[in-house]
């Protein structure tokens, strides 16, 4: 007995402390990117000022000034938010039919649907770039950068949606078929309030991935529909001489979401743990 | 109101038939009860009735109108669910009223119903509450006012009371048969309890793979099973089944007739009396002794080693391993074909 009290005493300060550390080794850089946005861009690169600097908030007010933050923001914010919702409005009704009336192959639809997260994007680089420049015309607007988010989200977006929907006893769907409601009516009386914390996280976690998409934002973007990952991108120098400017970039560029992360924590580890329970 | 015609229900999942031509005519009114064992069809049968499940072949009418493509809601039937399956996000008042509204009736009409409904079930204090706030014979009850205030044609009931403790089983069967007797409609119910099946039908039906095994009165099944099946299905504990050769000396004797070789003779635990040997149709050794007060059943083993269970008032004197008698008045013996299992 003693020997099992000690133990569970001696766990209850070790993994506190192994929480810490690898905690703080996650943040570490994050907060390095923040310590270093305050520094002059001569200062960032000094080993002798890399903890003794004159702190200055002139990156920030550059970055108004110089290269409007704000156009980028709002350009991030209109792209992730339409994005999220035309993948729920797609995601929902799909996941619906898979969830309560599944066939023989709604298993393989699900992986084919997820196999189209293996193709690797640079693989398609060139003709997307092709098509929506030369023959689409639509290269460099608001209305490509949400149909590719809304795209590239839509197999974890209906993945998510699904694993939620099972959940969910069928029975009470039957119950609404009885009760003469519409396959609409099941989906908005019934399917969307019963599910609607899965619903919400597979929401955020959405729309952060699409604020933290890169890849395809930074390709098919110039200036009118450019989002804040294009802003860090052009901010990014091959020799590093602004690493203060391009963390403040940085910092502003991934306030608001984590903000926004902060603020629904609950919703997010649920949303990242869905199933591992079950 | 309406009765309800089966004809030649058959049920296929892709190559996989579950049901195999079910032919069943139930009157306005009747209380049948569908019963089997797990996998055989019963609540596929029920399913099929309320426009669940699809009718792979063969025709469902209700009155005289074939409803094989008339959607569920159409029907006139409604359906209490084994886990009652409330709208969590509901009052029990919302729950009740939620099918009427979608059928676009008048409010004060689905307030008129929804309050009725509750008095009749008792739950008139807890029509504001949600359903996880309620016990589990509430919520049942819910289910049921849930189906009354739709007034249907034919109420569904599956398996209602699985979820339900003893004493609440007991009480909620109860209240379903006063139902009954108060709306007079149509009910068919799904149930593996042959308890439930005895107590509340009028007409029960015994199912097995896909088909109908008997259809009867609770007590014609149990006095004539026209099979083995039933007759082991229909009464608790489960009638006991000897061949020529497991009987004892006397036994052709005692029932007035040599049992064939082609033949079973099957006796239920209940009408087996401790006799002397002279008079005995069966003997075994004694194995085990389950006395419960106003009852005793006992587990015996013949020679030839068919474990039988003699249910009797008192339990017997001998102690384990010693032999004992039984006889039974002849007219309770029931023979079956070995082979067929057909009542012969």
């Amino acid at each position: 007995m003693a020997a099992v009290t000690e133990r569970s005493n001696f766990g209850k300060i070790a993994w506190p402390i192994v929480a810490w550390i690898v905690a703080l080794i996650f943040f570490f850089p994050i907060f390095w990117l923040v310590f270093t946005s305050f520094k002059t861009d001569a200062d960032a690169v000094k080993p002798e000022h890399l903890f003794r600097f004159t702190p200055t908030l002139e990156n920030y007010t550059n970055m108004t000034q110089n290269y409007d933050y704000w156009r980028f923001a709002i350009n991030s914010v209109i792209t992730s938010t339409f994005a999220t919702l035309f993948a729920l409005f797609v995601g929902v009704p799909a996941a619906y039919a898979m969830a309560f009336n599944p066939s023989r192959h709604t298993k393989d639809i699900l992986m084919w649907m997820l196999s189209t997260k293996m193709l690797p994007a640079a693989a398609v680089l060139y003709p997307m770039t092709f098509l929506t420049k030369n023959f689409l015309g639509i290269f460099d607007t608001h209305f490509l950068v949400i149909v590719v988010l809304c795209l590239i989200n839509l197999p974890i977006v209906i993945w998510m949606l699904f694993t939620y929907f099972k959940e969910i006893p069928k029975e009470i769907i039957e119950a609404g078929k009885m009760d003469g409601v519409s396959t609409w009516g099941e989906i908005k009386d019934i399917l969307i309030p019963l599910a609607w914390g899965g619903i919400a996280s597979t929401a955020l976690l959405t729309f952060i991935f699409c604020w933290n998409e890169a890849y395809w934002t930074v390709r098919l973007t110039t200036i009118d529909a450019a989002t804040l990952s294009k802003l860090i991108e052009g901010n990014r120098a091959p020799e590093g001489l602004f690493f203060g400017r391009l963390s403040a970039v940085s910092t502003a560029a991934i306030a608001p979401i984590v903000i926004l992360g902060w603020f629904c924590q609950k919703q997010l580890v649920q949303g990242l743990t869905f199933g591992a329970v079950k | 109101m309406a009765g309800l015609t089966l004809r030649d229900v058959k049920k296929r999942y892709g190559e996989t038939q579950v049901m195999h031509g079910v032919d069943l005519d139930i009157e306005h009114g009747e209380f049948v009860v569908f019963v089997g064992p797990s996998g055989c069809g019963k609540s596929t049968l029920l399913r099929m009735i309320a426009g669940l499940e699809e009718i792979s072949d063969g025709t469902v009418a209700i009155g005289d109108t074939v409803v094989n493509q008339v959607a569920a809601s159409k029907r006139g039937v409604a359906m209490v669910f084994q886990t009652y399956a409330l709208y969590p996000h509901m009052t029990v008042y919302k729950n009740m009223a939620f099918g009427l509204k979608q059928a676009k009736t008048d409010p004060a009409e689905i307030d008129k119903r929804v309050k009725a409904a509750a008095e009749i079930l008792q739950l008139g204090d807890y029509l504001d509450r949600s359903p996880r706030n309620l016990s589990g014979g509430q919520r049942q009850r819910v289910a049921i006012g849930r189906a009354i205030v739709r007034d249907p044609e034919v109420f569904l009931f599956d398996e209602p009371l699985s979820n339900l403790d003893a004493a609440l089983r007991v009480q909620t069967r109860l209240e379903i048969a006063r139902l009954h007797e108060r709306l007079g409609n149509t009910m068919i119910y799904v149930t593996h309890d042959q308890v439930e099946a005895m107590t509340l039908a009028d007409k029960i039906v015994v199912l097995r793979d896909g088909r109908i095994e008997q259809v009867g009165s609770p007590i014609e099944l149990y006095e004539r099973p026209q099979n083995a099946f039933v007759a082991q299905f229909i009464g608790s504990p489960k009638m006991n089944f000897f061949g020529p050769d497991d009987l004892a000396a006397n036994a052709a004797a005692v029932l007035g007739k040599e049992l064939p070789a082609s033949q079973q003779v099957g006796l239920r635990p209940e009408h087996m009396v401790i006799s002397d040997a002279a008079n005995g149709v069966v003997e075994g050794k004694m194995e085990l002794v389950e006395n419960l007060g106003e009852y005793a059943m006992v587990h015996m083993i013949t020679d030839t080693g068919v474990e039988f269970i003699a249910k009797t008032e008192k339990p017997p004197a001998a102690k384990k391993g010693e032999v004992i008698s039984f006889t039974i008045k002849p007219e309770l013996a029931h023979y079956f074909d070995a082979e067929t299992g057909l009542r012969s």
